[in-house]
């Protein structure tokens, strides 16, 4: 039977031929991951379920990075759980502040490989869809169960292949694709589904975007989203992730003849930036249509974008100018190795000579957990994921998701704006 | 065990920012996360929500983040069951696993009107407005799922699993 790469990594972690859309699997995954957020919760179920090991500790990351370093003491006794749970179980990837966001790390530790299953307590763990690996998110309870049995069930669902044609031009990036489909279908368009990309505009782009495509998967409600690996996967994870053998890697594929709910075809031909307005992540506008949004802060970094490739395109905008007077810029690297490799390219001093903020890697604004919060009516321009209300602060502030070159431009001009017209 | 009580009307894609802001995510105890209940959509709603009610909402309820403190906060105020056309994935399944009974049915929320007695049916998913007198069948769930939510949640099903 003829199957989408998404069905075939289920199949294969199922111990079967084939699996079909709607029906329920036991799956045992590669990897598990929890944070600072789902994570205290998680421990206590595990306790509560009457565990007393975890069912591998090699497969298991605690990554400690929303309110990291410690907000306050609440965040800081929710750290300390971890920290405890950690040693108490010998977890080998146990990652305390001072590493990165989750989403960030993952892909560069080099263990996540194609044909992979992650299950993560976390929406955006659909991120590591990009190194062409099944993963999706879960709550902590679910989460505690699988650490304590090493299995999970999870329902095989349908994929919607978009197919993304035309060549992009100069200033288009993942985020302009992703918001392109999410504007499509709209934030519940692909409920229970996989979203699989593909297409010349997609093999074009690199690992770094393709994960943030599929880092925002879950924008339109899908349980996944997924690229399929090819020689641009082969090669990043040989240079990013220090993977060895990684040429000898199989590469899995959909088959010709699979079943997909359904093909959506989008041009990327001339299209312009896009910009997600408040307060859903579908609602996506063209950048010139904001261009007359004045705004109050610029957020560059998350799990989205926070990767080198998109510090790269901030601070090619950003060199030898000043952030506007009143526009609060906070760069945020996604990682300690981000961090560094922006360091080694001089990036770090193009942010802070041009007036940004650059922070220690961390969530922080992205979800309003701390630093960079916004007062009643303020506006942001940020490339994380999310701008429902209240987001990111006040539930009368807004938050505009762009690419890091809207973001970059946008610190600059003071308001919305194409990096044309800096 | 039979549900009842009133229904709260909610429209499409309340996500659960709105249902438990996320500053309040260093808090993982449910007494404190339910004072803010809803707070991002009815700022009012968890003092006004009684013991027994239950949110009727439309398409793609709890879309958003993972947070298993949304379910807990809306089970920790006092609402027992949410109904809507559909939810978001991981709000489901969180839902199932600590024991908020969840529902998906159009027809109720087509159909009902806010403060409306609703009483359900767990076991046979039978969900019928007193107030208007109108009853409603809502989707099965399949038997893995069925199994999760008779064994009272994923913690008993898992103990149970590990021979505790
Ligand atoms: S950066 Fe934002 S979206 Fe990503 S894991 Fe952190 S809080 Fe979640």
């Amino acid at each position: 039977m003829a199957m989408t790469i998404t069905e075939k990594i289920l199949a294969a972690h199922a111990g079967k031929e084939e699996v079909r859309p709607g029906e329920i699997v036991q799956v045992r995954p590669d990897l598990l991951m929890t944070n600072d957020v789902s994570g205290p919760i998680a421990v206590d179920v595990f306790r509560s379920m009457g565990a007393d090991h975890v069912f591998d500790r090699d497969r298991i990351f605690i990554v400690l990075d929303h309110f990291t370093p410690n907000k306050d003491m609440k965040a800081a006794k929710a750290s300390s759980e971890m920290r405890e749970f950690a040693k108490e179980h010998n977890i080998t990837h146990f990652y305390d502040a001072g590493f990165g966001i989750e989403h960030v790390i993952l892909p560069e530790s080099g263990l996540i490989r194609p044909g992979d299953l992650v299950i993560g307590a976390d929406s955006h763990t659909v991120t590591y869809g990009g190194l062409g690996a099944f993963s999706t998110g879960v709550g902590s309870t679910d989460l505690a169960g699988a650490m304590a049995l090493g299995e999970i069930w999870l329902k095989v669902p349908e994929t919607i292949r978009f197919e993304f044609v035309g060549k992009p031009g100069r200033w288009i990036g993942g985020k302009d694709l992703i918001l392109l489909a999410i504007g499509k279908v709209g934030v519940s368009g692909a409920l229970y589904c996989a979203m699989e990309f593909g297409g010349e505009a997609v093999r074009s782009l690199g690992v770094d975007d393709r994960l943030t495509m599929c880092n925002m998967a879950i924008e339109a409600g899908a349980k996944s989203g997924i690229v399929e690996p090819d020689s641009t996967t082969i090669e990043w994870l040989r240079a990013a992730a220090g993977v060895a053998g990684a040429g000898s890697l199989p590469l899995l594929r959909s088959d010709e003849g699979c079943n997909y709910k359904a093909v959506i075809t989008l041009d990327v031909t001339d299209m312009e930036p896009q910009v997600a307005a408040p307060h859903l992540p579908s609602n996506v506008k063209s950048v010139s249509e904001l261009k007359d949004v004045d705004i109050h802060q610029v957020v560059i970094g998350s799990c989205t974008n926070g990767r080198i490739s998109d510090l790269r395109t901030a601070a090619a905008i950003l060199k030898g100018r000043r952030v506007n007077k009143w526009v609060r810029t906070i760069v945020i690297p996604g990682s300690q190795q981000v961090y560094k490799q922006a360091l080694a390219e001089g990036l770090i001093d193009v942010f802070v000579e041009a007036g940004a903020v650059v922070s220690c890697s961390t969530c922080g604004p992205c979800f309003g957990g701390h630093m960079g919060a916004l007062d009643a009516g303020e506006r942001c321009v940020s490339t994380t994921n999310r701008n429902f209300v209240g987001r990111m602060g006040h539930e009368t502030s807004e938050v505009y998701l762009s690419g890091p070159q809207v973001a970059a431009a946008s610190a600059i001009a003071g308001h919305i704006a194409h990096p044309e017209e800096v | 065990m039979q549900i009842s009580g009133r229904a709260w009307k909610f429209g499409d894609d309340i996500d659960t920012d709105l249902i438990i802001p996320g500053h309040y995510l260093s808090v993982h105890d449910p007494a404190e996360l339910g004072k803010h209940c809803m707070e991002g959509a009815d700022p009012a709603f968890a003092s006004k929500v009684q013991e027994g009610d239950v949110i009727v909402a439309g398409r793609n309820f709890g879309c958003g983040s993972s947070r298993e403190h949304a379910p807990l906060a809306l089970k920790s105020c006092g609402v027992e069951a949410v109904i809507a056309c559909s939810f978001a994935r991981i709000f489901f399944r969180n839902a199932i696993n600590i024991g908020l009974l969840v529902y998906e049915c159009e027809d109720a929320y087509l159909n009902t009107n806010p403060g409306d007695v609703i009483t359900i049916d767990p076991e046979l998913g039978i969900i019928r407005d007193v107030t208007t007198g109108a009853e409603f069948k809502a989707a099965t769930y399949p038997p893995l799922v069925a199994g999760i939510i008779q064994a009272g949640g994923l913690v008993p099903y898992v103990r149970a699993k590990l021979g505790n």
